[in-house]
């Protein structure tokens, strides 16, 4: 049985400026899977998690979690989810231990009963138990919100943006945990907008403006990559970005750290075409490879 | 659902607790308020200096003077025998009233059984003017009825005025249930509306609701604390009033707090009520100081006589708590009267209670839009 599922799901915020969040937004996510929802800000990352996390209504479109409707079993649903809001949610005047101890009494158990699941995280929390968790760096907040949500040994976990802010180290550590909890057969959803943690997922979702764009494991996103992918270095990128972007044989081109990353329309282009065209236009000082995609490449394939 | 009940009332205290800040406010403002409204605000005159003028002093103008003289409202400031020196004095506010004696003023009492008095005031303020010549005439009043009681002089008919409950017009009388009233439902209401309203602000509120936690637990959890500090308010405004103020409490004091009790109820569904309306602690704040605090100082009836207003204020009254727990306090404590002449009031505040609390409680939204 699927943990979630997601059909046709419309949900649309009134207002001046109506925004259409989701837009018939179909999703399957199986039993004891990483699933990551990748996409930018705006995405609707955000909403898709409240609806299934029974705390919006859909305007359109059905969605169970464990066979449950997100209406009509909403109660029941809430016993058997931890769910990580993108913003802080705890008590900022409460220690660390006393937030701990909160959420813990909340779901009927204790810090004692589900030790083993939250030990790894709950270790690098010990120093600071007494702390007020609104004094706790971006990462150690996170890492508390994360053994908040998961201290009733849930079923399905929803983390909304859990590595927003929070430094390269420790969400690093935060995803190792997350790789520890899935071999606990934890279902587990996380939304990022940083394309290097998808390949960490099993399988993930690429999302933009209200809309599923594809769904696949990592390796298959990219292997759905059909275009030759060239990779150019050199000075001036800034110009070679522009000369390329007139180039005929251009599919898209986009500046990837110090690099250019530049997708041909087909086949009858190649790496050659490419220096022979900037040498033409007075670039001599350029290097051009043919790379592999990432999962950026695929995501900046759909703009 | 014990411990869930529990823990979050102790995270509520905790909450209070490491706010010193608003815990000082809770705890300072009826202390502020009652001796404001208590001493400072009140319409009653004590220690106001007169003069007299007599061009021929005898026993009885000597006596009336000491009367006044030792009565907590006079002190003797000017004797004289000329107009013009009486007028000097209030022109420089040193006095704030005249009493004129007739020439001859025992002579004329003893033979006529008529003398005049005169009392001149200073009504450039009419209000104390008024409450100034009122209270000279009681003290000269109770002294011709001494005289009468001697024997000294033959019946005639007597105009009695008497205050009943509150003959020395002690402000306080009115002010400290109307302040009791105000203070209990803006602590109450105030603090619980802001209290939920903040869970929304800082999304704690995502997490709760996604929890299994029952609405109604988190609304009760939410309440308790702001009764208990709402009762400790009582407390003070009882024990201040008592002591500092001189009020009696001639009433039953376990009716007083069962239907304080009952009124913080209220309050406090009106707080749940407030909370459901907005998601910003500025706008409940708002809502509670300009929602609740103008009509109960407008239409309780404690600062402005509810049969002076227009009819439609009038009616428009009956909806505002603090009114009905305003005559409650004031019969129970100035007069002195227990359940039977309460009972109609405590049965309309039931009333309203369950009427909030039924709205929160099916308005409360499982959802966060």
């Amino acid at each position: 049985m699927s943990a979630i599922s997601i059909q046709q799901i419309v949900k649309t915020f009134p207002g001046k400026h109506s925004v259409v969040a989701l837009d018939h937004v179909d999703l399957l996510v199986e039993s004891g899977e990483l699933f990551g929802i990748i996409g930018p800000d705006g995405a609707g990352k955000t909403t898709l998690f409240r609806i299934i996390a029974t705390l919006l209504l859909a305007d359109e479109g059905t969605a169970t979690l464990r066979g449950m409707d997100v209406v009509r079993d909403y109660k029941k649903i809430r016993k058997v989810i931890g769910y990580m809001p993108g913003k802080f949610s705890l008590y900022q005047d409460l220690t660390v231990e006393e937030n701990i101890q909160f959420f813990a009494t909340l779901f009927l158990t204790s810090l004692e009963e589900n030790y083993d699941l939250i030990k790894d995280i709950y270790v690098q929390l010990e120093p600071f138990k007494d702390r007020k968790a609104g004094k706790l760096s971006g990462g150690m907040k996170q890492k508390l919100a994360l053994c908040c949500a998961l201290i009733h040994r849930p079923d399905v976990l929803l983390l909304d943006e859990p590595t927003t802010g929070v430094d390269p180290v420790s969400r690093k550590e935060f995803w190792e945990m997350l790789g520890r909890l899935k071999t606990s057969g934890m279902t587990i959803v996380v939304s990022t907008p940083y394309m290097d943690e998808a390949v960490l997922c099993d399988r993930i979702a690429l999302m933009q403006t209200g809309k599923i764009l594809q769904t696949d494991t990592p390796q298959g996103i990219i292997d759905s990559y059909a275009l030759q992918l060239l990779a150019i270095g050199g000075d001036h990128l800034y110009d070679t970005l522009q000369l390329l972007r007139h180039f005929e044989g251009t599919a898209n081109c986009f500046a990837f750290g110090d690099k250019l990353h530049l997708s041909l329309k087909d086949n009858s282009y190649s790496a050659a075409s490419v220096t022979a065209y900037l040498e033409k236009n007075g670039r001599t000082d350029t290097t051009v490879e043919p790379i592999q995609p990432g999962i950026e490449d695929c995501f900046m394939a759909y703009l | 659902m014990i411990r869930q009940f529990y823990i979050f009332v102790k995270k509520e205290f905790i909450h209070i607790l490491r706010d010193p800040k608003s815990l000082l406010i809770i705890i300072a403002m009826p202390i502020a308020q009652i001796i404001i409204f208590g001493f400072a605000l009140t319409n009653e005159i004590k220690n106001a200096n007169f003069g007299i003028l007599v061009t021929q002093p005898d026993n009885t103008t000597r006596t009336l003077t000491e009367r006044l003289d030792a009565s907590a409202y006079f002190d003797l400031a000017l004797v004289t025998d000329n107009m013009e020196d009486a007028e000097k004095a209030f022109l420089k506010d040193e006095i704030k009233m005249l009493v004129v004696f007739e020439p001859g003023f025992e002579q004329a009492l003893l033979h006529t059984n008529e003398a005049a008095v005169n009392l001149i005031t200073d009504a450039t303020d009419p209000n104390t003017a008024t409450t100034l010549r009122y209270y000279a005439s009681i003290i000269i009043k109770d002294y011709q009825q001494e005289l009468r009681d001697a024997g000294s002089l033959p019946y005639s008919i007597e105009t009695n005025i008497r205050m009943l409950y509150n003959p020395q017009l002690v402000g306080a009388y009115n002010f400290v249930p109307g302040v009791m009233g105000m203070i209990l439902l803006l602590i109450s209401a105030m603090m619980t509306s802001i209290s939920i309203v903040r869970e929304k602000e800082l999304n704690t509120m995502e997490v709760l609701l996604a929890s299994p936690l029952q609405p109604f637990l988190l609304i009760l959890s939410k309440a308790v604390p702001y009764v208990i500090l709402s009762l400790i308010n009582l407390t003070t405004i009882l024990v201040i009033s008592t002591t500092l103020l001189d009020l009696p409490i001639r009433g039953s004091l376990l009716l007083i707090f069962a239907e304080s009790f009952l009124f913080i109820t209220t309050a406090i569904s009106l707080g749940l009520m407030i909370s459901n309306i907005t998601d910003k602690q500025q706008t409940a704040l708002f809502i509670s100081l300009m929602g609740l605090l103008l009509p109960t100082l407008i239409l309780s009836g404690f600062m402005f006589p509810i049969e002076n207003m227009p009819k439609a204020m009038q009616i428009l009254s009956n909806a505002v708590p603090t009114k009905w727990f305003f005559i409650i306090i004031k019969n129970i404590m100035i007069k002195g009267l227990g359940w039977a002449s309460v009972w109609k009031q405590s049965l309309v505040l039931v009333g309203m209670t369950t009427v909030f609390l039924t709205v929160s409680i099916v308005k409360f939204k499982p959802r966060l839009a």
